[in-house]
């Protein structure tokens, strides 16, 4: 992130929630040289700080998203570490994890500290990297994993293609013992995958297109874990999409794996029946939008903590790779900065999760790669999402933070809107009309 | 009807509609002169990106006849062939104005894009895997001549109908004209979940002789290297259309082009029950009325400026 001063504001009469630190309740949240110094009670006399005028908003503790696309190196004409980070603090976050599938991918030391050096320049929230388990993303030698550890990497992922060999994996999962590192997985067998575009079922049927088979996810899924289980390593399966793959995940647990899993906000708001529309722009990503059953073990998954984080696979896309039948587009929709509001809008408002569950799975991407959860418990860094749950909101078709204009939620009325973030200590974002008190 | 995109677009009077209509052309093809001037004047664009013989044949003699100006665009040796995208190749045809463009395309709902990108009137004449609506329109008035109804009729479907877009059309229309309808092929080539249209679904042809009407599809060669069936032979002893299993009063149909000896065995094919020959003669009249209905029937768009009515601009200060 780039280095600033750190915040010295107070929110004011804010209803303030974290659920994990167990606070829930209307406070001035008093942010010091980007600490939070206080949570006091409303109307507290403070000197020197800008005013907030929180009143009716809410204040959460900001989010942090284990799998974005920054697309740099190569394909900056989607996104790049300014755009991509911006998106992430418009859509309330105060962490995001890189995925290495990029042009080329990141695969050695160089290639992290490359673009650590970035994120320091041109970052508006704290931004880890991952690099690749094998070399080029080619599935068959490892990279450097001790050296790429020490150059700072997050952690270890092929994302965007899963590791097909076995044995591949299994050195993989041998070798973290000496350097660490979560692995996160992309789940799904080639093989059954095929040509597959999207979930393969009655909708697929009707519609004359491939389709990628849930047990293409949930089948390596199983053999992943057994692989972890068996070598005592630490796995991250990413994107779950199918009832089977939250049963898999939820046995592997069970069986005492290292194992911990997130959910997209699309897998959790869609189904494969958006797919009518034959809309790539909107409703084509790997793994598919898949059945509402399915939906709802995600959901149950969320609920009973086998699936710990919300991850949004923010994928950018340039238009023209979008723009085009649905067989040929791109695979991928962006998400950070709509994930809050859809989630509030088509799980909370109708009841089906509540707000705390929801914060908290919002947080629970930084865990998994031993980072630390965000909190608006005192005495840490401030990171805060500060939120007006009753602002109703049409995404646009374009005007993004973000590059690209790929997103799922195009079109879509939200309520519930992230007005100013707070990241690593530093105010990340402010809505534009969001306007604010001066300081007495 | 502003586009022909897919059956399912069409309700039952919809279809009739079209189909009566091709029974009037089908009086002015047994006239000497077998033209019409309905469509003097105006451009229609045959925009191919699948090889095609009779789809493509039909469609450019259907305009012609209707005294269209016809531009056929092939993908091999256009701009298409050097990486034009479909956007961008609409725009280029958007400048002839041209009244339709009928597309055929190797990917599902190209022919959507196309009435999104343009003003002309779309007909998709085919897209990738899912639709052919102009093939299921000619299969029905080719039966309707035989069986006048299809009310309650029973119609199997056999073959590969996961790649078949026919096979997808022909299962909406058969249904939509109230007959009942069985897929029936080998089990990889039944897509997962097709039962949920409504369909039955067999893995065998055992029951065939409850049908009425055998609508056999193509099996691509290419379909044994995939393992969707073990062999051709495999495939041919289990699902082919012969003589002892097609009956005396069955009908028998094909999109075309046939694998002899696979799909349909030889004798069946040049059977009296065979309605292979009347499906391509169908295929110009029901082609002619869809782009009658599509440009003609509706109300006619003025044919110059000249014929535009006056239209006085708004005043100034005066709102809009």
């Amino acid at each position: 992130m780039r280095s600033g001063e750190g915040a010295d504001l107070v929110l004011r009469g804010a209803g303030v929630l974290d659920p994990v630190a167990g606070i829930d309740g209307t406070y001035d949240i008093v942010v010091r040289s980007g600490r939070i110094a206080e949570l006091a009670a409303p109307g507290a006399s403070v000197d020197g700080l800008e005013e907030v005028e929180a009143e009716g908003l809410h204040a959460f503790p900001a989010f942090f998203d284990p799998h974005v696309h920054l697309r740099t190196p190569g394909q900056e004409h989607k996104e790049d570490v300014e755009t991509g980070s911006r998106a992430a603090a418009a859509g309330g976050y105060c962490g995001i994890l890189a995925m290495a599938n990029t042009e080329p991918p990141v695969s050695t030391p160089g290639d992290v500290e490359a673009l650590r050096e970035a994120a320091r320049e041109a970052a508006s929230i704290p931004v880890g990297f991952l690099a690749t388990v094998t070399r080029g993303m080619e599935g068959e030698e490892l990279t450097e994993m001790g050296a790429i550890r020490e150059a700072g990497a997050a952690g270890f992922s092929d994302d965007g293609l899963p590791i097909r060999s076995a044995r591949v994996l299994r050195r993989a999962l041998q070798y973290q013992h000496l350097c660490g590192g979560t692995i996160a997985l992309h789940e799904e067998d080639p093989e059954l995958s095929g040509d597959g575009v999207m979930h393969e079922g009655p909708v697929s049927a009707e519609l004359g297109l491939a389709g990628i088979p849930s047990v293409s996810e949930s089948t390596m899924i199983a053999r992943d874990a057994a692989l972890a289980g068996y070598e005592g390593g630490r796995i991250h399966v990413q994107h779950l999409s199918a009832a089977e793959s939250v049963e898999a995940v939820r046995a592997a647990k069970a069986a005492g794996v290292r194992i911990s899993a997130e959910a997209s906000p699309h897998h959790l708001c869609l189904t494969d029946e958006e797919l009518r529309s034959l809309d790539p722009r909107r409703f084509k990503m790997n793994p598919p939008l898949r059945t509402e059953a399915d939906r709802q073990a995600l959901i149950a998954g969320l609920r009973d903590g086998t699936i710990e984080c919300v991850a949004t696979d923010h994928a950018p896309h340039a238009l023209e790779e979008k723009e085009v039948p649905f067989e040929q587009a791109a695979m991928g929709v962006t998400g950070l900065e709509t994930a809050f509001a859809a989630l509030h809008t088509e799980l909370v408002l109708p009841g089906t999760i509540d707000l705390g569950l929801l914060i908290e799975r919002l947080t629970g991407g930084a865990a998994p790669f031993d980072l630390d959860r965000p909190t608006l418990a005192p005495g840490n860094e401030a990171n805060i999402a500060l939120c007006d749950l009753s602002a109703k909101w049409t995404v646009g078709e374009e005007g993004y933070e973000s590059r690209s204009q790929n997103s799922w939620c195009a079109g879509r009325e939200l309520t519930g809107r992230v007005l100013m973030t707070v990241a690593g200590g530093q105010v990340a974002y402010r809505l534009r009309s969001f306007s604010l008190g001066v300081a007495a | 009807m502003k586009h022909l995109l897919a059956i399912k677009d069409l309700d039952r009077e919809g279809i009739e509609a079209i189909l009566d209509r091709a029974e009037s052309f089908a009086e002015v093809g047994r006239r000497d002169i077998k033209k019409v001037p309905t469509l003097r004047g105006r451009t229609v664009v045959s925009l191919f990106y699948e090889s095609s013989t009779r789809t493509s044949a039909s469609f450019e003699l259907a305009a012609k006849r209707l005294s269209a100006d016809l531009i056929s665009l092939k993908a091999a040796g256009s701009s298409v062939d050097k990486g034009e995208s479909l956007k961008d190749t609409c725009a280029t045809l958007s400048a002839y104005d041209p009244a339709a463009i009928v597309i055929r395309h190797p990917y599902a709902g190209a022919a959507q894009l196309v009435a999104d990108w343009s003003e002309a009137a779309v007909v998709n004449a085919g897209d990738g895997k899912h639709e052919h609506p102009s093939q299921a329109l000619l299969d029905l008035f080719t039966l309707r001549r035989r069986l006048d109804s299809l009310e309650g009729k029973r119609i199997w479907i056999v073959g590969d109908v996961l790649h078949s877009r026919v096979a997808r059309s022909n299962l909406v229309a058969f249904q939509a004209m109230g007959a009942e309808v069985t897929v029936c092929g080998p089990p990889a080539l039944i897509p997962r979940g097709i039962e949920q249209l409504g369909c039955e679904v067999s893995y065998s042809l055992e029951r065939l002789g409850e049908a009425d009407v055998v609508y056999a599809l193509r099996l691509q060669r290419e379909r044994m290297a995939e393992s969707f069936v073990p062999s051709i032979r495999e495939y041919a002893a289990h699902f082919q259309i012969d003589s002892r299993r097609l009956g005396p009063r069955q009908l028998l149909m094909h999109p075309g082009p046939v694998n002899r000896g696979v799909e349909l065995s030889g004798e069946v094919i040049d059977s009296p029950q065979s309605l292979m020959t009347e499906q391509v003669a169908s295929g110009l009249v029901v082609r002619m009325a869809i782009l009658y209905e599509l440009l003609a029937a509706g109300p006619q768009r003025p044919v110059s400026a000249a014929d535009e009515p006056e239209q006085s601009p708004t005043p100034i200060g005066q709102p809009a």
